[in-house]
Protein backbone atom coordinates (compact mmCIF):
# COMPACT_ATOMS: atom_id res chain seq x y z
CA UNK A 1 0.00 0.00 0.00
CA UNK A 2 1.14 3.75 -0.91
CA UNK A 3 -0.36 7.09 0.41
CA UNK A 4 0.25 9.50 -2.69
CA UNK A 5 0.67 13.08 -1.33
CA UNK A 6 0.19 15.39 -4.57
CA UNK A 7 0.49 19.60 -4.13
CA UNK A 8 -1.69 20.71 -7.08
CA UNK A 9 -2.90 24.10 -8.48
CA UNK A 10 -6.17 24.96 -6.52
CA UNK A 11 -8.79 25.04 -9.71
CA UNK A 12 -6.97 22.03 -11.15
CA UNK A 13 -8.67 19.81 -8.27
CA UNK A 14 -11.97 18.96 -9.60
CA UNK A 15 -10.15 17.89 -12.98
CA UNK A 16 -7.69 15.80 -10.31
CA UNK A 17 -10.67 14.25 -8.65
CA UNK A 18 -12.44 13.24 -11.62
CA UNK A 19 -9.19 11.80 -13.17
CA UNK A 20 -8.73 9.54 -9.85
CA UNK A 21 -12.09 8.33 -9.82
CA UNK A 22 -11.69 7.14 -13.27
CA UNK A 23 -9.06 4.92 -12.83
CA UNK A 24 -10.55 3.32 -9.84
CA UNK A 25 -9.80 5.56 -6.61
CA UNK A 26 -12.63 5.39 -4.33
CA UNK A 27 -11.26 8.38 -2.26
CA UNK A 28 -9.24 11.09 -1.10
CA UNK A 29 -8.55 13.81 1.78
CA UNK A 30 -7.97 17.83 0.20
CA UNK A 31 -6.76 20.33 2.61
CA UNK A 32 -5.70 23.54 1.58
CA UNK A 33 -2.06 24.84 2.48
CA UNK A 34 0.50 27.47 1.51
CA UNK A 35 3.45 27.17 0.36
CA UNK A 36 6.74 28.26 -1.70
CA UNK A 37 8.69 26.24 -4.03
CA UNK A 38 9.88 27.88 -7.48
CA UNK A 39 7.00 29.45 -8.50
CA UNK A 40 7.78 32.47 -6.07
CA UNK A 41 5.31 34.61 -4.37
CA UNK A 42 4.30 38.24 -5.32
CA UNK A 43 4.55 41.75 -3.98
CA UNK A 44 1.99 43.73 -2.32
CA UNK A 45 1.69 47.47 -2.44
CA UNK A 46 -0.28 49.55 0.24
CA UNK A 47 0.37 53.37 0.21
CA UNK A 48 4.08 52.69 -0.68
CA UNK A 49 4.52 49.85 1.80
CA UNK A 50 6.12 46.68 -0.46
CA UNK A 51 5.28 43.41 1.40
CA UNK A 52 6.40 40.13 -0.25
CA UNK A 53 3.37 37.48 -0.19
CA UNK A 54 6.64 33.88 -0.38
CA UNK A 55 3.12 31.99 0.24
CA UNK A 56 0.89 30.40 -2.22
CA UNK A 57 -1.87 28.87 -2.26
CA UNK A 58 -2.28 25.45 -2.78
CA UNK A 59 -4.25 22.11 -2.32
CA UNK A 60 -3.01 19.41 -1.24
CA UNK A 61 -4.75 15.90 -1.83
CA UNK A 62 -3.74 12.44 -0.03
CA UNK A 63 -4.98 9.35 -1.76
CA UNK A 64 -4.07 5.72 -0.33
CA UNK A 65 -4.31 3.24 -2.87
CA UNK A 66 -2.81 -0.89 -3.22
CA UNK A 67 0.36 -1.55 -4.99
CA UNK A 68 -2.06 -2.29 -8.08
CA UNK A 69 -2.93 1.52 -8.88
CA UNK A 70 -0.29 3.46 -7.17
CA UNK A 71 1.24 3.71 -11.16
CA UNK A 72 -2.31 5.05 -12.79
CA UNK A 73 -3.35 7.03 -9.63
CA UNK A 74 0.42 9.30 -9.98
CA UNK A 75 -0.14 9.41 -13.91
CA UNK A 76 -3.92 10.37 -13.37
CA UNK A 77 -2.91 13.32 -11.24
CA UNK A 78 0.68 14.86 -13.62
CA UNK A 79 -1.45 14.48 -16.42
CA UNK A 80 -4.74 16.24 -14.91
CA UNK A 81 -2.70 18.70 -12.75
CA UNK A 82 0.07 19.74 -15.68
CA UNK A 83 -0.57 23.53 -16.73
CA UNK A 84 3.12 23.44 -17.95
CA UNK A 85 3.58 26.50 -16.18
CA UNK A 86 6.26 26.34 -13.01
CA UNK A 87 3.84 26.22 -9.50
CA UNK A 88 1.70 23.15 -11.24
CA UNK A 89 2.87 21.34 -8.25
CA UNK A 90 4.76 17.69 -7.13
CA UNK A 91 3.94 14.09 -5.98
CA UNK A 92 5.16 12.25 -3.08
CA UNK A 93 4.47 8.59 -2.62
CA UNK A 94 5.15 6.95 0.37
CA UNK A 95 4.94 3.34 1.79
CA UNK A 96 2.10 2.74 4.26
CA UNK A 97 2.46 0.70 6.67
CA UNK A 98 -1.05 0.02 7.97
CA UNK A 99 -4.51 1.03 7.04
CA UNK A 100 -8.03 0.52 8.96
CA UNK A 101 -11.68 1.21 8.43
CA UNK A 102 -12.86 2.19 12.11
CA UNK A 103 -16.51 1.08 11.12
CA UNK A 104 -15.52 -2.38 10.58
CA UNK A 105 -11.84 -2.51 11.65
CA UNK A 106 -11.18 -4.07 8.51
CA UNK A 107 -7.61 -3.70 8.20
CA UNK A 108 -4.95 -3.45 5.11
CA UNK A 109 -6.25 -3.76 1.50
CA UNK A 110 -9.67 -4.35 2.51
CA UNK A 111 -10.06 -1.17 4.20
CA UNK A 112 -8.68 1.12 0.97
CA UNK B 1 -7.06 76.99 -21.62
CA UNK B 2 -6.84 80.47 -20.02
CA UNK B 3 -9.95 81.51 -22.77
CA UNK B 4 -12.05 78.17 -20.75
CA UNK B 5 -10.48 79.70 -17.28
CA UNK B 6 -11.73 83.53 -18.57
CA UNK B 7 -15.26 82.16 -19.45
CA UNK B 8 -15.13 80.17 -16.18
CA UNK B 9 -14.56 83.28 -14.01
CA UNK B 10 -16.94 85.10 -15.77
CA UNK B 11 -19.62 82.96 -15.60
CA UNK B 12 -19.10 82.50 -11.62
CA UNK B 13 -19.13 85.87 -11.79
CA UNK B 14 -22.52 86.08 -13.57
CA UNK B 15 -23.90 83.65 -11.24
CA UNK B 16 -23.29 85.43 -8.68
CA UNK B 17 -24.31 88.99 -9.28
CA UNK B 18 -27.35 86.93 -10.14
CA UNK B 19 -27.71 85.39 -6.89
CA UNK B 20 -26.80 88.50 -4.99
CA UNK B 21 -29.07 90.85 -7.23
CA UNK B 22 -31.85 89.00 -6.27
CA UNK B 23 -31.12 89.31 -2.82
CA UNK B 24 -30.10 92.87 -3.08
CA UNK B 25 -34.00 93.34 -4.75
CA UNK B 26 -35.73 92.66 -1.81
CA UNK B 27 -33.44 95.21 0.39
CA UNK B 28 -33.92 97.64 -2.33
CA UNK B 29 -37.70 97.24 -2.01
CA UNK B 30 -37.53 97.90 1.69
CA UNK B 31 -35.13 100.93 1.11
CA UNK B 32 -37.64 101.99 -1.75
CA UNK B 33 -40.55 102.26 0.73
CA UNK B 34 -38.17 103.96 3.51
CA UNK B 35 -37.53 106.31 0.16
CA UNK B 36 -41.20 107.19 -0.11
CA UNK B 37 -41.79 107.60 3.45
CA UNK B 38 -39.22 109.77 4.17
CA UNK B 39 -38.12 111.39 0.97
CA UNK B 40 -36.04 115.11 3.22
CA UNK B 41 -33.39 111.93 4.31
CA UNK B 42 -31.26 111.66 1.22
CA UNK B 43 -29.06 108.87 3.30
CA UNK B 44 -31.67 107.14 5.52
CA UNK B 45 -29.77 104.27 7.44
CA UNK B 46 -30.94 100.62 5.84
CA UNK B 47 -33.19 99.19 8.63
CA UNK B 48 -31.75 96.43 10.57
CA UNK B 49 -32.57 93.16 9.07
CA UNK B 50 -35.58 91.08 10.76
CA UNK B 51 -33.74 87.70 11.81
CA UNK B 52 -35.68 84.73 10.35
CA UNK B 53 -35.44 81.36 10.52
CA UNK B 54 -35.77 79.99 6.92
CA UNK B 55 -37.76 75.90 6.91
CA UNK B 56 -35.51 74.90 4.30
CA UNK B 57 -32.49 76.23 5.91
CA UNK B 58 -33.23 74.41 8.94
CA UNK B 59 -34.18 71.26 7.42
CA UNK B 60 -30.94 71.17 5.15
CA UNK B 61 -28.88 71.71 8.54
CA UNK B 62 -30.59 68.58 10.07
CA UNK B 63 -29.81 66.65 6.87
CA UNK B 64 -26.23 67.90 6.98
CA UNK B 65 -25.64 67.04 10.51
CA UNK B 66 -26.67 63.29 10.44
CA UNK B 67 -23.97 63.07 7.19
CA UNK B 68 -21.66 64.15 9.44
CA UNK B 69 -22.29 61.39 11.86
CA UNK B 70 -22.06 59.40 8.98
CA UNK B 71 -18.71 60.08 8.25
CA UNK B 72 -17.08 59.09 11.81
CA UNK B 73 -19.47 56.43 12.42
CA UNK B 74 -19.01 54.09 10.36
CA UNK B 75 -17.50 55.99 7.82
CA UNK B 76 -13.96 57.26 9.45
CA UNK B 77 -14.01 53.95 11.58
CA UNK B 78 -14.57 51.40 8.62
CA UNK B 79 -11.89 53.55 6.68
CA UNK B 80 -9.71 52.88 9.39
CA UNK B 81 -10.27 49.63 10.70
CA UNK B 82 -9.75 47.99 7.07
CA UNK B 83 -6.53 49.58 7.00
CA UNK B 84 -5.52 47.67 10.49
CA UNK B 85 -4.66 43.84 10.46
CA UNK B 86 -7.64 42.19 11.77
CA UNK B 87 -6.36 41.60 15.54
CA UNK B 88 -6.49 45.17 15.66
CA UNK B 89 -9.91 46.23 13.87
CA UNK B 90 -12.22 46.53 16.94
CA UNK B 91 -9.84 48.46 18.57
CA UNK B 92 -10.12 50.79 15.69
CA UNK B 93 -13.72 50.83 15.71
CA UNK B 94 -14.34 51.58 19.28
CA UNK B 95 -11.74 54.21 19.47
CA UNK B 96 -13.56 55.94 16.85
CA UNK B 97 -16.73 55.00 18.46
CA UNK B 98 -16.28 56.20 21.87
CA UNK B 99 -14.42 59.47 21.12
CA UNK B 100 -17.14 60.58 18.75
CA UNK B 101 -19.83 59.98 21.88
CA UNK B 102 -17.41 61.75 24.37
CA UNK B 103 -16.52 64.62 22.57
CA UNK B 104 -20.13 65.09 21.60
CA UNK B 105 -20.52 65.24 25.64
CA UNK B 106 -17.78 67.68 26.00
CA UNK B 107 -19.17 69.82 22.98
CA UNK B 108 -22.11 70.67 25.34
CA UNK B 109 -20.60 70.83 28.14
CA UNK B 110 -17.85 73.28 27.79
CA UNK B 111 -17.00 72.66 24.09
CA UNK B 112 -19.33 74.96 22.06
CA UNK B 113 -19.19 78.05 25.06
CA UNK B 114 -15.58 78.02 24.44
CA UNK B 115 -15.54 78.08 20.66
CA UNK B 116 -18.64 79.67 20.20
CA UNK B 117 -18.73 82.97 22.30
CA UNK B 118 -17.22 85.78 22.91
CA UNK B 119 -13.77 86.02 24.73
CA UNK B 120 -10.50 86.70 23.42
CA UNK B 121 -9.17 86.06 20.04
CA UNK B 122 -7.70 82.63 21.36
CA UNK B 123 -10.65 81.26 23.62
CA UNK B 124 -13.97 81.91 23.74
CA UNK B 125 -16.24 82.69 27.01
CA UNK B 126 -18.00 80.38 29.38
CA UNK B 127 -21.41 82.32 28.83
CA UNK B 128 -22.75 78.87 27.43
CA UNK B 129 -21.57 76.23 29.36
CA UNK B 130 -24.16 73.14 30.08
CA UNK B 131 -25.70 75.15 26.75
CA UNK B 132 -27.24 77.44 29.34
CA UNK B 133 -30.08 80.14 27.62
CA UNK B 134 -29.99 78.42 24.56
CA UNK B 135 -33.75 77.62 23.94
CA UNK B 136 -35.26 76.37 20.54
CA UNK B 137 -35.86 79.94 19.61
CA UNK B 138 -32.23 81.06 19.85
CA UNK B 139 -30.96 81.52 17.05
CA UNK B 140 -27.07 81.43 15.34
CA UNK B 141 -26.18 83.82 12.22
CA UNK B 142 -25.58 82.19 8.98
CA UNK B 143 -23.57 84.17 6.00
CA UNK B 144 -26.05 86.12 4.44
CA UNK B 145 -27.65 89.64 6.21
CA UNK B 146 -30.88 88.34 8.36
CA UNK B 147 -30.62 84.65 7.25
CA UNK B 148 -30.61 82.44 11.50
CA UNK B 149 -31.18 78.53 11.89
CA UNK B 150 -31.99 77.33 15.42
CA UNK B 151 -28.87 77.29 17.12
CA UNK B 152 -29.10 74.13 19.04
CA UNK B 153 -28.63 72.55 15.05
CA UNK B 154 -25.80 74.49 14.68
CA UNK B 155 -24.45 73.40 18.77
CA UNK B 156 -25.04 70.01 16.71
CA UNK B 157 -23.51 70.35 13.63
CA UNK B 158 -20.45 72.09 15.02
CA UNK B 159 -20.55 69.01 17.40
CA UNK B 160 -20.01 66.13 14.59
CA UNK B 161 -16.64 68.65 13.71
CA UNK B 162 -15.88 68.61 17.02
CA UNK B 163 -16.03 64.66 17.44
CA UNK B 164 -14.73 63.74 13.57
CA UNK B 165 -11.66 65.77 14.29
CA UNK B 166 -9.71 64.04 17.52
CA UNK B 167 -11.06 60.60 15.62
CA UNK B 168 -8.80 61.70 12.69
CA UNK B 169 -5.63 61.69 14.67
CA UNK B 170 -5.96 57.93 16.22
CA UNK B 171 -4.95 56.69 12.30
CA UNK B 172 -1.21 57.77 12.91
CA UNK B 173 -0.75 55.49 15.94
CA UNK B 174 -2.95 52.68 15.43
CA UNK B 175 -2.02 49.33 16.59
CA UNK B 176 -0.25 50.50 19.65
CA UNK B 177 -1.67 52.70 21.73
CA UNK B 178 -3.41 52.00 25.55
CA UNK B 179 -7.25 52.70 25.06
CA UNK B 180 -7.30 55.09 28.27
CA UNK B 181 -3.85 56.85 27.30
CA UNK B 182 -6.14 58.07 23.96
CA UNK B 183 -9.03 58.62 25.57
CA UNK B 184 -6.88 61.14 27.96
CA UNK B 185 -4.91 62.37 25.58
CA UNK B 186 -8.01 63.42 23.10
CA UNK B 187 -9.88 65.44 26.69
CA UNK B 188 -6.43 67.19 26.85
CA UNK B 189 -6.36 67.79 22.77
CA UNK B 190 -9.86 68.73 22.34
CA UNK B 191 -9.96 71.15 25.13
CA UNK B 192 -6.77 73.17 24.59
CA UNK B 193 -5.98 72.43 20.61
CA UNK B 194 -9.93 71.81 18.83
CA UNK B 195 -11.40 74.43 20.87
CA UNK B 196 -9.04 77.43 20.60
CA UNK B 197 -8.75 76.54 16.94
CA UNK B 198 -12.11 77.00 16.12
CA UNK B 199 -12.31 79.83 17.67
CA UNK B 200 -9.88 81.48 16.05
CA UNK B 201 -11.08 80.69 12.52
CA UNK B 202 -14.22 80.63 12.81
CA UNK B 203 -15.82 82.96 15.54
CA UNK B 204 -17.15 85.63 14.45
CA UNK B 205 -19.94 88.11 15.20
CA UNK B 206 -22.52 87.29 12.17
CA UNK B 207 -23.02 89.31 9.31
CA UNK B 208 -25.02 91.90 10.46
CA UNK B 209 -23.02 93.00 13.19
CA UNK B 210 -21.86 94.90 9.56
CA UNK B 211 -23.72 97.42 9.39
CA UNK B 212 -20.74 100.02 8.04
CA UNK B 213 -17.58 100.48 8.75
CA UNK B 214 -17.25 100.87 12.02
CA UNK B 215 -19.82 98.66 13.14
CA UNK B 216 -17.73 96.66 10.97
CA UNK B 217 -14.19 97.29 12.85
CA UNK B 218 -15.66 96.78 16.01
CA UNK B 219 -17.26 93.44 15.09
CA UNK B 220 -14.26 92.49 13.51
CA UNK B 221 -12.14 92.92 16.82
CA UNK B 222 -14.61 90.66 18.65
CA UNK B 223 -14.10 87.52 16.26
CA UNK B 224 -11.61 84.79 16.31
CA UNK B 225 -7.49 85.19 15.27
CA UNK B 226 -7.90 83.98 12.22
CA UNK B 227 -10.93 85.44 11.36
CA UNK B 228 -9.17 88.93 12.26
CA UNK B 229 -6.22 87.72 10.02
CA UNK B 230 -8.80 86.52 7.23
CA UNK B 231 -7.78 83.59 6.87
CA UNK B 232 -9.99 81.74 4.81
CA UNK B 233 -11.20 78.46 6.02
CA UNK B 234 -14.97 77.37 4.61
CA UNK B 235 -15.56 74.00 6.21
CA UNK B 236 -12.07 73.07 8.24
CA UNK B 237 -9.10 72.84 6.78
CA UNK B 238 -6.93 73.99 9.39
CA UNK B 239 -9.42 73.44 12.14
CA UNK B 240 -10.27 69.99 11.31
CA UNK B 241 -7.56 68.92 9.00
CA UNK B 242 -4.45 70.23 9.73
CA UNK B 243 -5.01 70.68 13.18
CA UNK B 244 -5.66 66.10 13.70
CA UNK B 245 -2.72 65.76 11.02
CA UNK B 246 0.19 67.55 13.09
CA UNK B 247 -1.08 66.14 15.96
CA UNK B 248 -1.11 62.85 14.43
CA UNK B 249 2.58 63.36 12.93
CA UNK B 250 3.84 64.36 16.81
CA UNK B 251 1.51 61.07 18.14
CA UNK B 252 3.90 58.79 15.47
CA UNK B 253 6.84 60.59 16.52
CA UNK B 254 6.33 60.36 20.29
CA UNK B 255 4.78 56.75 20.41
CA UNK B 256 7.05 55.21 18.00
CA UNK B 257 6.66 52.73 15.31
CA UNK B 258 5.00 49.71 15.31
CA UNK B 259 6.67 46.16 16.57
CA UNK B 260 7.61 45.07 12.62
CA UNK B 261 7.43 48.39 10.95
CA UNK B 262 9.25 47.56 7.97
CA UNK B 263 9.76 44.15 8.45
CA UNK B 264 6.67 41.97 9.27
CA UNK B 265 3.97 42.43 6.94
CA UNK B 266 1.44 45.08 8.64
CA UNK B 267 -0.43 45.21 5.24
CA UNK B 268 -4.55 46.26 5.61
CA UNK B 269 -6.78 43.42 6.80
CA UNK B 270 -9.61 44.51 4.12
CA UNK B 271 -9.29 46.95 1.60
CA UNK B 272 -13.13 46.06 0.33
CA UNK B 273 -13.83 48.05 4.18
CA UNK B 274 -11.40 50.64 3.53
CA UNK B 275 -13.37 51.22 0.34
CA UNK B 276 -16.72 51.22 2.07
CA UNK B 277 -15.31 53.47 4.64
CA UNK B 278 -13.85 55.97 1.92
CA UNK B 279 -17.30 55.73 0.32
CA UNK B 280 -19.04 56.54 3.30
CA UNK B 281 -16.85 59.67 3.83
CA UNK B 282 -17.43 60.88 0.63
CA UNK B 283 -21.13 60.93 0.89
CA UNK B 284 -21.09 62.65 4.49
CA UNK B 285 -18.24 65.23 3.22
CA UNK B 286 -21.56 66.79 1.54
CA UNK B 287 -23.36 67.19 4.86
CA UNK B 288 -19.64 68.73 6.17
CA UNK B 289 -18.92 70.95 3.19
CA UNK B 290 -22.33 72.00 2.02
CA UNK B 291 -23.89 71.93 5.26
CA UNK B 292 -20.87 74.40 6.69
CA UNK B 293 -23.03 76.88 4.30
CA UNK B 294 -25.39 77.05 6.78
CA UNK B 295 -28.22 77.69 4.49
CA UNK B 296 -29.69 76.00 1.56
CA UNK B 297 -28.90 78.58 -1.14
CA UNK B 298 -26.93 78.94 -4.36
CA UNK B 299 -23.52 79.15 -2.89
CA UNK B 300 -24.46 75.58 -1.05
CA UNK B 301 -25.18 74.42 -4.69
CA UNK B 302 -21.70 75.68 -5.52
CA UNK B 303 -19.86 74.07 -2.72
CA UNK B 304 -21.62 70.71 -3.37
CA UNK B 305 -20.03 70.81 -6.88
CA UNK B 306 -16.75 71.55 -5.97
CA UNK B 307 -16.53 69.21 -3.35
CA UNK B 308 -17.64 66.34 -6.00
CA UNK B 309 -15.41 67.62 -7.99
CA UNK B 310 -12.11 67.57 -6.49
CA UNK B 311 -12.37 64.66 -4.66
CA UNK B 312 -12.93 62.62 -8.11
CA UNK B 313 -9.95 64.94 -9.48
CA UNK B 314 -8.00 63.83 -6.73
CA UNK B 315 -8.50 60.10 -6.80
CA UNK B 316 -7.71 59.83 -10.63
CA UNK B 317 -4.66 61.80 -9.70
CA UNK B 318 -3.71 60.29 -6.79
CA UNK B 319 -4.10 56.60 -8.81
CA UNK B 320 -2.15 58.18 -12.18
CA UNK B 321 0.30 58.78 -10.20
CA UNK B 322 0.83 55.56 -8.44
CA UNK B 323 0.30 54.05 -11.94
CA UNK B 324 3.05 55.62 -13.49
CA UNK B 325 5.50 55.50 -10.52
CA UNK B 326 4.65 51.89 -8.41
CA UNK B 327 3.28 50.53 -11.57
CA UNK B 328 -0.40 49.40 -10.83
CA UNK B 329 -3.80 51.35 -9.64
CA UNK B 330 -4.14 50.02 -6.25
CA UNK B 331 -8.37 50.23 -4.48
CA UNK B 332 -6.59 51.79 -1.42
CA UNK B 333 -5.26 54.52 -3.87
CA UNK B 334 -8.18 55.73 -5.18
CA UNK B 335 -9.81 55.26 -2.30
CA UNK B 336 -6.72 57.59 -0.12
CA UNK B 337 -6.75 59.73 -3.03
CA UNK B 338 -10.96 60.13 -2.83
CA UNK B 339 -10.10 61.40 0.88
CA UNK B 340 -7.14 63.44 -0.11
CA UNK B 341 -9.55 65.54 -2.39
CA UNK B 342 -12.27 65.98 0.13
CA UNK B 343 -9.06 67.64 2.58
CA UNK B 344 -8.27 69.56 -0.07
CA UNK B 345 -11.72 70.90 -1.33
CA UNK B 346 -12.70 71.38 2.26
CA UNK B 347 -11.39 75.30 3.32
CA UNK B 348 -11.65 75.88 -0.52
CA UNK B 349 -15.19 75.37 -1.27
CA UNK B 350 -17.05 78.08 -0.66
CA UNK B 351 -14.65 79.93 -2.64
CA UNK B 352 -13.63 77.83 -5.68
CA UNK B 353 -15.01 77.76 -9.03
CA UNK B 354 -15.69 74.14 -10.66
CA UNK B 355 -12.29 74.22 -12.32
CA UNK B 356 -10.40 75.49 -9.41
CA UNK B 357 -11.54 72.52 -7.37
CA UNK B 358 -10.70 70.38 -10.43
CA UNK B 359 -7.20 71.71 -10.27
CA UNK B 360 -6.61 71.30 -6.07
CA UNK B 361 -8.04 67.95 -6.64
CA UNK B 362 -5.22 66.69 -9.09
CA UNK B 363 -2.77 68.98 -7.41
CA UNK B 364 -3.46 67.10 -4.11
CA UNK B 365 -3.75 63.21 -4.89
CA UNK B 366 -0.39 63.49 -6.52
CA UNK B 367 1.01 65.38 -3.83
CA UNK B 368 -0.73 63.51 -0.86
CA UNK B 369 0.61 59.98 -3.11
CA UNK B 370 4.10 61.04 -2.67
CA UNK B 371 3.75 62.13 0.87
CA UNK B 372 2.85 58.85 2.27
CA UNK B 373 5.24 57.07 -0.09
CA UNK B 374 7.98 59.37 -0.37
CA UNK B 375 8.09 61.25 2.37
CA UNK B 376 7.15 58.97 4.96
CA UNK B 377 10.20 56.55 4.05
CA UNK B 378 12.40 59.40 3.82
CA UNK B 379 11.94 60.55 7.06
CA UNK B 380 10.96 57.13 8.51
CA UNK B 381 7.77 58.00 11.10
CA UNK B 382 5.29 55.47 11.24
CA UNK B 383 2.06 57.07 10.47
CA UNK B 384 -0.16 53.57 10.12
CA UNK B 385 -2.91 55.23 8.39
CA UNK B 386 -1.40 58.41 7.62
CA UNK B 387 -3.16 60.85 9.44
CA UNK B 388 -0.44 63.18 8.75
CA UNK B 389 0.35 62.38 5.14
CA UNK B 390 -3.31 62.62 4.08
CA UNK B 391 -5.32 65.14 6.58
CA UNK B 392 -1.93 67.16 6.97
CA UNK B 393 -0.50 67.10 4.20
CA UNK B 394 -3.25 67.59 1.85
CA UNK B 395 -4.73 70.31 4.54
CA UNK B 396 -1.55 72.51 4.21
CA UNK B 397 -2.27 72.37 0.30
CA UNK B 398 -5.95 73.33 0.66
CA UNK B 399 -5.68 76.06 3.11
CA UNK B 400 -2.54 77.28 0.87
CA UNK B 401 -4.56 76.68 -2.56
CA UNK B 402 -7.81 78.22 -1.06
CA UNK B 403 -5.94 81.41 -1.85
CA UNK B 404 -5.25 80.86 -5.95
CA UNK B 405 -8.97 79.10 -6.34
CA UNK B 406 -10.87 81.88 -4.49
CA UNK B 407 -9.28 84.29 -7.28
CA UNK B 408 -12.33 85.35 -9.19
CA UNK B 409 -9.53 85.74 -12.10
CA UNK B 410 -9.62 81.94 -11.92
CA UNK B 411 -13.18 81.18 -11.32
CA UNK B 412 -13.37 81.85 -7.60
CA UNK B 413 -15.97 83.95 -5.94
CA UNK B 414 -13.83 86.16 -4.29
CA UNK B 415 -14.44 87.19 -0.92
CA UNK B 416 -17.74 88.98 0.15
CA UNK B 417 -17.67 92.32 2.02
CA UNK B 418 -20.15 92.67 4.38
CA UNK B 419 -19.78 95.94 5.06
CA UNK B 420 -20.20 97.19 1.13
CA UNK B 421 -22.34 93.90 0.38
CA UNK B 422 -19.93 93.00 -2.32
CA UNK B 423 -17.20 91.11 -3.59
CA UNK B 424 -14.51 92.86 -2.24
CA UNK B 425 -10.95 93.71 -4.67
CA UNK B 426 -9.26 90.09 -4.42
CA UNK B 427 -5.38 90.69 -3.41
CA UNK B 428 -3.56 87.28 -4.05
CA UNK B 429 -0.88 87.77 -1.95
CA UNK B 430 -2.49 89.54 0.62
CA UNK B 431 -4.60 86.51 0.99
CA UNK B 432 -2.05 83.94 0.90
CA UNK B 433 -0.48 85.72 3.67
CA UNK B 434 -3.68 85.16 5.85
CA UNK B 435 -3.69 81.55 4.35
CA UNK B 436 0.19 80.78 5.75
CA UNK B 437 -0.85 82.71 9.00
CA UNK B 438 -3.94 79.68 9.22
CA UNK B 439 -1.60 76.91 8.13
CA UNK B 440 1.74 77.96 10.78
CA UNK B 441 -0.49 78.96 13.35
CA UNK B 442 -2.41 75.21 13.24
CA UNK B 443 0.90 73.33 13.17
CA UNK B 444 2.64 75.40 15.90
CA UNK B 445 -0.84 75.85 17.96
CA UNK B 446 -1.98 72.02 18.09
CA UNK B 447 1.73 70.92 17.67
CA UNK B 448 3.07 72.25 20.65
CA UNK B 449 -0.58 71.27 22.85
CA UNK B 450 -0.28 67.96 21.41
CA UNK B 451 3.45 67.26 22.55
CA UNK B 452 2.58 68.50 25.92
CA UNK B 453 -0.47 66.43 26.39
CA UNK B 454 1.50 63.39 25.26
CA UNK B 455 4.32 63.65 27.44
CA UNK B 456 1.68 64.56 30.33
CA UNK B 457 -0.32 61.45 29.39
CA UNK B 458 3.06 58.86 28.92
CA UNK B 459 3.84 59.92 32.49
CA UNK B 460 0.57 59.73 34.01
CA UNK B 461 -0.37 56.35 32.24
CA UNK B 462 1.81 55.15 29.50
CA UNK B 463 1.06 55.20 25.78
CA UNK B 464 2.02 52.25 24.66
CA UNK B 465 0.41 48.44 25.48
CA UNK B 466 3.18 46.32 26.35
CA UNK B 467 5.19 44.37 23.79
CA UNK B 468 3.14 40.98 23.89
CA UNK B 469 -0.04 42.77 24.34
CA UNK B 470 0.69 44.14 20.59
CA UNK B 471 1.82 41.07 19.44
CA UNK B 472 -1.54 39.38 20.38
CA UNK B 473 -3.13 42.22 19.12
CA UNK B 474 -5.51 45.20 20.33
CA UNK B 475 -8.90 43.70 20.19
CA UNK B 476 -7.89 41.01 22.67
CA UNK B 477 -5.18 42.96 24.96
CA UNK B 478 -7.41 46.02 25.03
CA UNK B 479 -11.19 45.05 24.57
CA UNK B 480 -11.24 41.32 25.57
CA UNK B 481 -13.20 40.78 22.28
CA UNK B 482 -12.26 39.79 18.39
CA UNK B 483 -13.76 41.18 15.28
CA UNK B 484 -13.73 37.63 12.98
CA UNK B 485 -14.77 34.08 14.43
CA UNK B 486 -13.25 32.17 11.14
Amino acid sequence: MKLITAIIKPFKLDDVREALSEVGVSGVTVTEVKGFGRQKGHTELYRGAEYVVDFLPKAKIEVAVGEALVDQAVEAITKAANTGKIGDGKIFVTTLEQVVRIRTGETGDEAL
Amino acid sequence: MKQLITIFALTTLLCFSGFSSAEETVTTVTETVTAVTAPAVAEAPAPAPVMTMNKGDMAWMIVATVLVILMVIPGLALFYGGMVRSKNMLSILMQVFVIFSMMAVLWAVYGYSVAFTEGTPFFGGFSKLFLVGITPDSLAATFSKGAYVPEYIYVAFQLTFAAITPALIIGSFAERVKFSAILLFMLIWFTFAYLPMAHMVWYWAGPDAYTDAAAGEKALATAGFLFQKGALDFAGGTVVHINAGIAGLIGCLMVGKRIGFNKESLAPHSVTMTMVGASLLWVGWFGFNVGSNLEANGLAALVFVNTLLASAAATLSWMGAEWLIRGKPSMLGAASGAIAGLVAITPACGWAGPMGSIFLGLVVGAVCFWSVTGLKSLLGYDDSLDAFGVHGVGGIIGALGTAVVANPALGGTGVWDYVTNGVAEYNFVAQLTSQAWGVAVALVWSGLVSFIAFKLVDMLIGLRVPEDAEREGLDIAEHGESAYHY
